[in-house]
């Protein structure tokens, strides 16, 4: 029985990171950019919804549509601001950059909330569904994880299928100019990207945050680190590959601690992805490019 | 020919600049400790900057000469720094000169980290782009998360060695060289400002003379175009391989400088943001520059010192700079409009 409840807590911990990995893979899919902000809009994502429960007493609902509604308009004036001006610049350069914001945002973090470690409230409190006859425990975060992960991945999968945007990011993450040439505004459809990517990364904040109730400005870099190797591991790039990707490695992260050791679960982690990335050199769902002469 | 001429030259000046800028800087600074100018502040500061002008430099040859990104130079920095305060301390029972364990332990450290860049580099240089990037990066918390783990001490019975539990017991007058996530501590500072300024000579020669010979050349032309460079029988894996175990040997003594310049080193300094630390100075002095790479690292180094008067709003000061600096020097509208104010001032002067 603890196996399966291992596996349920791995799997909540990698629905996190497939939400955050998907922020991470759209961006990478359509701007080609490796986006080392987005750990740190995680951050803030917690920290407004810390702030609306924890000064504002708001409901744990409103707090987490506040979170989405900061982080997505932040996602989008870090982009209006500081990528788009590097649109056709090395992608090197855009890194450089993103590594900046990353900056920028951790030390307002620090200079608006301190560097304590603030302990985040628990939001849908400390019951467990008890299953089994009490041989296994499973909280309701857990599970409002899980499900909240599962819906994300519908909801999102039907948009870039169905939908006009999507249909027109889809196009954009193939050829930006041909796109163009067919009407697509460019500018706007990497804006909506960035901006989906930022609403699930509060999101994310919000669950993270619930699980692992302790907050600081520098939250965001481990699970962005780690999400981003989620969406390696899936290939980047591909949504389906960023929600296994996500799974995996929090399964993967959660068993090493339980079986091997807590303090080489990194190294494991981290081994594993450079096995897969052998095998399959554009991870598990990426799609092969070849370069032509 | 005549741009293969002029090519050379534009090289042949980069490096005069570099090693006049090492020297000037050297003999300006030594003057000013021996008249008792600088700060302390400052001086606390000579040895760091040397260590990231040698990593800067060594990751300014995988990312600028060989066009591959590489987000795991700490950990090369790590390995070498800890090998440095094994040797150097394991060293100083027999040998009494500094000078001499010194030198030793960053041969020692750079031939460590030199072994854990080649192995990287099967893997790695099997991969192309950001996934190549990303294996660094694995590569780098691996490295992180092992030192974090290792436990080894000397004492009369010899080394004592254990991996994630601390289970040595050193007989009276031993000593721990690395206690897991505490690091190394107790260790002889060895390090002095004239031999950074050394090491960053000896890898300008070596750097510069690799990129003027036929391997360098090679991975010049690999970089500019993959497929034209195998076209004329490059061994392009064979000569990428070279200069990623170059640099990583370069990271490696580098670490050593810097692990042999404190009593305490913890294996958490070299993390993901000491890599990307030093990747900042790289871009920002210029791809394959080895002489804007020095500049860039000497000012971002000290600019958060320089800044020390605004206090909490140093960082951030930081971070809003380097993103201007990344805008002004990449968006073309920006560029040519301070051009254009440069030009038109130079014209005017012309026409006086």
């Amino acid at each position: 029985m603890s196996f399966l409840s291992y596996l349920i807590t791995g799997l909540s911990l990698g629905s996190v990171y497939a939400i955050i990995a998907l922020g991470y893979t759209m961006v990478y899919g359509i701007a080609k950019m490796l986006n080392f902000a987005h750990g740190d809009v995680i951050m803030v994502g917690a920290y407004v919804s810390f702030l609306a429960i924890g000064k504002y007493d708001t409901p744990a609902l409103v707090a987490c549509l506040l979170s989405v509604f900061a982080c997505t308009i932040l996602g989008v004036l870090i982009e209006r601001l500081a990528y788009k001006p590097l649109r056709s610049a090395p992608s090197l350069a855009v890194l450089i950059t993103a590594i900046g914001v990353s900056y920028f945002l951790q030390n307002s973090a620090q200079l608006l909330w301190g560097t304590d470690t603030k302990v985040f409230p628990a939001m849908l409190g400390t019951n467990q569904l008890v299953l089994f006859n009490g041989e296994l425990m499973i909280s309701y975060v857990t599970i409002a994880t899980i499900v909240a992960c599962i819906i994300i991945m519908t909801v999102l999968t039907l948009f870039i299928n169905k939908t006009k945007i999507g249909k027109a990011m889809r196009a954009c993450s193939e050829d930006k100019g041909a796109a163009q040439l067919m009407g697509i505004n460019v500018d706007n459809t990497i804006s909506i990207t960035f901006a989906i990517g930022s609403g699930l990364a509060a999101i994310a904040s919000v669950l993270l945050c619930t699980a692992y109730p302790a907050l600081n400005p520098t939250l965001g870099s481990m699970p962005g680190i780690k999400a981003f190797t989620a969406a390696v591991f899936g290939g980047i790039g591909s949504i389906p590959g960023a929600f296994i990707g996500g799974l995996m490695l929090g399964i993967l992260e959660t068993f090493s601690i339980v079986y091997i050791s807590s303090q080489l679960s990194d190294a494991i982690v981290f081994g594993v992805l450079i096995i897969v990335l052998l095998l399959r050199p554009t991870g598990l769902l990426g799609k092969k490019i070849r370069v032509k002469v | 020919m005549e741009k293969m001429k002029q090519l050379f030259k534009k090289n042949n000046k980069n490096q005069a600049l570099s090693f006049l800028l090492v020297i000037v800087m050297y003999v300006a600074i030594e003057a000013l400790l021996k008249t008792g100018n600088l700060k302390s502040l400052y001086t606390s500061m000579l040895v760091p900057v040397c260590c990231y002008c040698i990593v800067a430099l060594a990751l300014n040859l995988v990312v600028g000469v060989s066009g591959e990104l590489s987000l795991g130079h700490a950990g090369f920095m790590s390995i070498g720094a800890f090998t440095g305060v094994i040797v150097s301390g394991y060293l100083s029972n027999f040998i009494g000169s500094q000078m001499v364990c010194f030198a030793i332990a960053v041969v020692c450290g750079a031939i460590m980290a030199a072994i854990f860049g080649f192995v990287i580099s099967i893997p790695v240089l099997k991969l192309e782009g950001d996934y190549l990037a990303i294996v660094t990066l694995a590569f780098g918390q691996i490295i992180k998360t092992l030192v974090n783990n290792i436990y080894l001490g000397y004492d009369q019975a010899g080394f004592h060695f254990s991996f994630v539990k601390n289970t040595i017991e050193l007989q009276s007058g031993g000593k721990m060289f690395i206690s897991g996530p505490v690091g190394a501590t107790g260790t002889t500072i060895t390090s002095n400002f004239t031999a950074g300024v050394i090491m960053i000579l000896i890898t300008l020669i070596i750097i510069y003379n690799f990129m003027n010979s036929r391997q360098g050349r090679a991975v010049m032309a690999a970089r500019d175009d993959k497929i034209a460079a195998q076209s004329v029988g490059l061994d392009i894996v064979k000569t990428k391989t070279m200069v990623f175990v170059l640099s990583a040997a370069l990271a490696g003594a580098a670490g050593v400088l810097y692990g042999l310049n404190f009593s305490t080193l913890v294996p958490s300094k070299f993390d993901f943001n000491t890599s990307i630390l030093v990747l900042v100075y790289v871009v920002l002095g210029g791809l394959g520059n080895m002489f804007g790479t020095l500049i860039s690292t000497i000012v971002l180094v000290m600019l958060p010192q320089l800044l020390r008067a605004l206090n909490d709003y140093r960082m951030l000061i930081y971070a809003v700079l380097l993103i201007v600096i990344m805008i002004a020097t990449n968006n073309k509208t920006i560029r040519d409009m301070i051009t254009g104010v440069f030009n038109r001032k130079k014209a005017e002067g012309e026409g006086e």
